[in-house]
C-alpha cells in the first residue's frame, strides 16, 4: 500500500512540477518582455520605431543610437551625451557604497559583540531609520547639506546616502554577526587581539556573503536613486538617472526613442554588472558556509 | 598563598548573584576540575579566571598578583573552549601562532614554537590545512596546540570534549592527562561529566547552585561527600541515599531500614558518633559498589552486614549486573558480579559493605561528620 502511495506521489509530483515550471516560463517571459524592447529598438534607425512595429527585430542594425545616447545627446542644454553623468555616478555610489557598507559592519561588530546598555534601543532607533519615507526627509536634509556647506556637492550625495542606508546595512552585518560564535572573538582577546584587529583579522574575512548582499542592495538603491539626485545634486554631480530623466523628458525635437532606449540600458548596466559578477559570489559565500563539518 | 587564588569571588548579573563567595587556592601544577550541572556557574568562574567577565567583588590572583580588572591577554592563561573557536579563515599554523603574533613574538620564535607544539601533539600534517578541513578530535587537539603554544601559567578549559564522541572522549581524556604529567601545568578544567573529573583532577570543586559544595581531592568527594548533593552526583550509578532511623544496638549505633515487604533490617555503623542520633531520621548513603553478594564482599572491611531482600530488576552490563531493590520505601541499586546468581523476583542474600556507608542530616542534608 504504501509503495502505491508513493508512486502516485511521485506521478502527481511530476505533474506539478512541469506545471510550475510554465508558470515560471510564462512569468520570465512577462518580465523579459520590456528588456526585449529596448534592446531591440536601441538598435533600430528612428525611422523603424516611429514607422510602428516596435517589437519588430531590427531591419537595418546600428549602434549609432548608443553612440549617441553615450557622448552626444542634448542634456538639459549641453549636447554632452551621458557619459559625465555616469561618472558623477561613480563618483557618488563607490564612496557612498563603500563607507556605508564598512560602518554597516562595524555596527553590527559593536551591536553583538561589544554590547552596551542600551544597544537594544539604539539598534531599534537604527532599523526605524529603514522606514522613513525619503520625502520626509528632503527638507531638513537639505537645510542640513546647507548648513555644511555640502549643497549641490558629490560629497554632499554620499552623506545623504551614506546616512540612508546605513540603518540597512547595520541590520544586515548585525544578524549575521549575531550567530557569529562569540567564542571566537574572546579567544581573540586572550590571543591578545584588539578591537579593530578581531574586526578587521577574524570577523571581515568571515563576512563575505552578507558583505556581497550589503554591496549589491546598497549599489542598487543608490545608482537607482532619483529624487536624492534630483533634490540635491548641482549641475556638475547630477548622477545618471537624473541626466537619463533630462533626455527623455527634453521637449525640443524629434523624440529620438532610440536613443532614449540606448540611454535607459546604459543607466542600467551597472547594476546588472555587480549582480552578475557579485551575484557568483554570494552564492560561492553561501556554500562555503555551508560545508561545516 | 597558592598559585592561582580565588578569594571571596561573587558574581552578579544585575540583582541576581549567580556566584556566591567562591574561595579556591590551587597550587602550582594542579588539575582543578569544576564540576556540576548545568547553570550552577562553572563556565563563569572560569571566564572569570580569564578576565573573560568582570569580578563582582572578591579578589582572583594569579601568581600573587591582583587579576581583577586585568586584560585576558595580560593574565598569561590559554583558554581551549567547548567549540574550539578556531579562526576559519586561518590555516592551522596561523591559528596556532595568532596569539603570538599578537604578543609581538618575531617570525623565526613563532615559527619555532609552532614546530615544537605541532611535534608535541602530531599534527604537523594539518598545518597548512583550514579548519574546517579538520575532524573533531584533530580541531580538539588544533585548539590544544593554540593554548599550549603561548607557555601559560594557567590553563583553562571549558568543557573540552564535550562535543567529541563517546570514543574519541575517553582517547582523548587520556591524552590530556598525559599532557598534564608531562608538561606539569597548572589548569583548570570545567566538566559536567563526573567521570571526567574524577579521572583528570588532583582536586575536583563540585559547584551547585553558584555554591561550591565541596572541594577536595576524588577519594574525598567520593568517599567522604559533604552533602546530598555532592554524594548523588558524582559517582555512576549515583549513591543510594534511603531514610534511616538510627537506634543503639549493644550500645553501638545502627540503621533501621525498611525492606521491601515493610520488616526491618538493622545495619550497624562503623561511625560510632551516630550514636548521639538515637532515635532520629537520617538518611543513609550507600554506594551501589558496597552492596554486593557475600563471596565479593570486601575481604579488609571489618564491618559486613547481611540483608535479604527481594530483587526486582536486574540489569547485566557485560561487567556488572546491576540489581534493583526496594529500601527504606526507595530504589535501591546493588553492582553485582556479573556471574552473581541473581533473578528478579527472587529473595537473594546482599552483604552490605558499612564502612563505607555515611549519614546525612535529613534537615540540613549535609553529612554527619564522624
Ligand atoms: N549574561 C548573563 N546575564 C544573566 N545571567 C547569566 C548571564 N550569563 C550567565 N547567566 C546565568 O549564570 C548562571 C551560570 O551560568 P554558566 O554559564 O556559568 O553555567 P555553567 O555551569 O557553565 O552551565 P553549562 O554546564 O550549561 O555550561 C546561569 O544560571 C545563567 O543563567
Ligand atoms: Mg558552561
Amino acid at each position: 500500500m504504501s509503495v502505491a502511495t508513493q508512486d502516485t506521489a511521485i506521478r502527481t509530483g511530476r505533474v506539478a512540477r512541469t506545471l510550475i515550471y510554465l508558470v515560471l516560463l510564462l512569468f520570465a517571459l512577462f518580465y523579459l518582455l520590456p528588456l526585449y524592447v529596448m534592446v531591440v529598438n536601441s538598435v533600430k534607425p528612428l525611422n523603424e520605431i516611429t514607422g510602428g512595429g516596435m517589437m519588430n527585430l531590427p531591419q537595418v542594425f546600428t549602434l549609432e543610437p548608443w553612440a549617441k545616447a553615450w557622448s552626444s545627446a542634448q542634456i538639459g542644454v549641453e549636447p554632452t551625451g551621458l557619459q559625465p553623468y555616469f561618472w558623477n555616478s561613480i563618483k557618488m555610489v563607490v564612496p557612498a557604497v563603500a563607507i556605508s557598507t564598512v560602518l554597516g559592519a562595524l555596527n553590527g561588530y559593536v551591536l553583538t559583540k561589544w554590547r552596551f546598555r542600551g544597544d537594544t534601543i539604539l539598534f531599534g532607533l537604527m532599523l526605524f531609520a529603514c522606514f522613513i519615507p525619503f520625502q520626509i526627509v528632503l527638507i531638513p536634509m537639505a537645510r542640513m547639506l546647507g548648513l555644511m556647506g555640502m549643497a549641490g556637492t558629490t560629497q554632499g550625495l554620499v552623506l545623504v546616502h551614506v546616512v540612508y542606508g546605513i540603518g540597512f546595512t547595520t541590520l544586515y552585518f548585525r544578524n549575521y554577526y549575531a550567530v557569529f560564535p562569540t567564542e571566537l572573538i574572546r579567544a581573540a582577546q586572550i590571543d591578545g587581539a584588539g578591537f579593530f584587529q578581531i574586526f578587521w583579522r577574524i570577523l571581515l574575512p568571515s563576512s563575505g556573503p552578507i558583505a556581497v548582499v550589503s554591496i549589491i542592495w546598497q549599489f542598487t538603491n543608490i545608482w537607482n536613486d532619483f529624487l536624492f539626485g534630483a533634490s540635491f545634486a548641482g549641475a556638475n554631480s547630477q548622477p545618471m538617472t537624473v541626466a537619463l530623466n533630462n533626455l527623455v523628458q527634453a521637449s525640443h525635437g524629434v523624440k529620438e526613442y532610440n536613443v532614449h532606449f540606448a540611454g535607459a540600458i546604459l543607466a542600467a548596466l551597472p547594476t546588472l554588472l555587480v549582480y552578475i559578477v557579485a551575484g557568483r559570489y554570494f552564492v560561492r559565500g553561501l556554500m562555503a558556509g555551508s560545508v561545516k563539518g | 598563598m597558592g598559585f592561582l587564588d580565588i578569594d571571596n569571588t561573587t558574581k552578579s548579573y544585575g540583582a541576581v548573584e549567580v556566584l556566591h563567595k567562591v574561595d579556591i587556592s590551587v597550587e602550582e601544577g594542579e588539575f582543578l576540575v569544576l564540576v556540576g550541572p548545568s547553570g550552577c556557574g562553572k563556565s563563569t568562574l572560569l571566564n572569570m579566571i580569564a578576565g573573560l567577565e568582570d569580578i563582582t567583588s572578591g579578589e582572583i590572583r594569579i601568581k600573587d598578583k591582583v587579576m581583577n580588572g586585568v586584560h585576558p591577554s595580560r593574565r598569561n592563561i590559554a583558554m581551549v573552549f567547548q567549540s574550539y573557536a578556531l579562526y576559519p579563515n586561518m590555516t592551522v599554523g596561523q591559528n596556532i601562532t595568532f596569539g603570538l603574533e599578537m604578543h609581538g613574538t618575531p617570525k623565526p620564535a613563532r615559527e619555532k614554537a609552532m614546530k615544537d607544539v605541532a611535534e608535541l601533539l602530531q599534527i604537523e600534517q594539518l598545518l597548512d590545512r583550514k579548519p574546517g578541513a579538520l575532524s573533531g578530535g584533530q580541531r580538539q587537539r588544533v585548539a590544544m596546540g593554540r593554548a599550549l603554544v603561548r607557555d601559560p601559567d594557567v590553563f583553562l578549559f571549558d568543557e573540552p570534549l564535550s562535543n567529541l564522541d563517546a570514543k574519541l572522549r575517553v582517547d582523548m581524556r587520556t591524552e590530556i592527562k598525559k599532557l598534564h604529567q608531562k608538561l606539569g601545568t597548572t589548569i583548570v578544567y570545567v566538566t559536567h561529566d563526573q567521570i571526567e573529573a574524577m579521572t583528570l583532577s588532583t582536586r575536583i570543586a563540585v559547584m551547585y547552585g553558584g555554591y561550591v559544595q565541596q572541594l577536595g581531592t576524588p577519594q574525598e568527594i567520593y568517599d567522604s561527600p559533604a552533602n546530598v548533593f555532592v554524594a548523588t552526583f558524582m559517582g555512576s550509578p549515583a549513591m543510594n541515599v534511603v531514610p534511616a532511623k538510627v537506634a543503639l544496638k549493644a550500645g553501638k549505633p545502627v540503621a533501621n531500614v525498611a525492606l521491601h515487604d515493610g520488616s526491618t533490617v538493622s545495619l550497624p555503623f562503623s561511625q560510632n558518633n551516630l550514636a548521639a542520633w538515637d532515635g532520629r531520621d537520617i538518611m543513609l548513603g550507600i554506594r551501589p559498589e558496597t552492596i554486593t553478594d557475600e563471596d565479593a564482599a570486601d575481604r579488609k572491611s571489618t564491618n559486613i552486614a547481611r540483608m535479604t531482600n527481594r530483587i526486582e530488576v536486574t540489569e547485566p552490563a557485560g561487567s556488572d549486573t546491576f540489581v534493583t531493590m526496594t529500601l527504606g520505601g526507595t530504589d535501591v541499586i546493588a553492582r553485582m558480579r556479573s556471574d552473581a546468581d541473581v533473578r528478579p523476583g527472587a529473595d537473594f542474600p546482599f552483604a552490605v559493605n558499612m564502612e563505607k556507608a555515611v549519614a546525612f542530616d535529613p534537615e540540613t542534608e549535609m553529612r554527619i561528620a564522624p
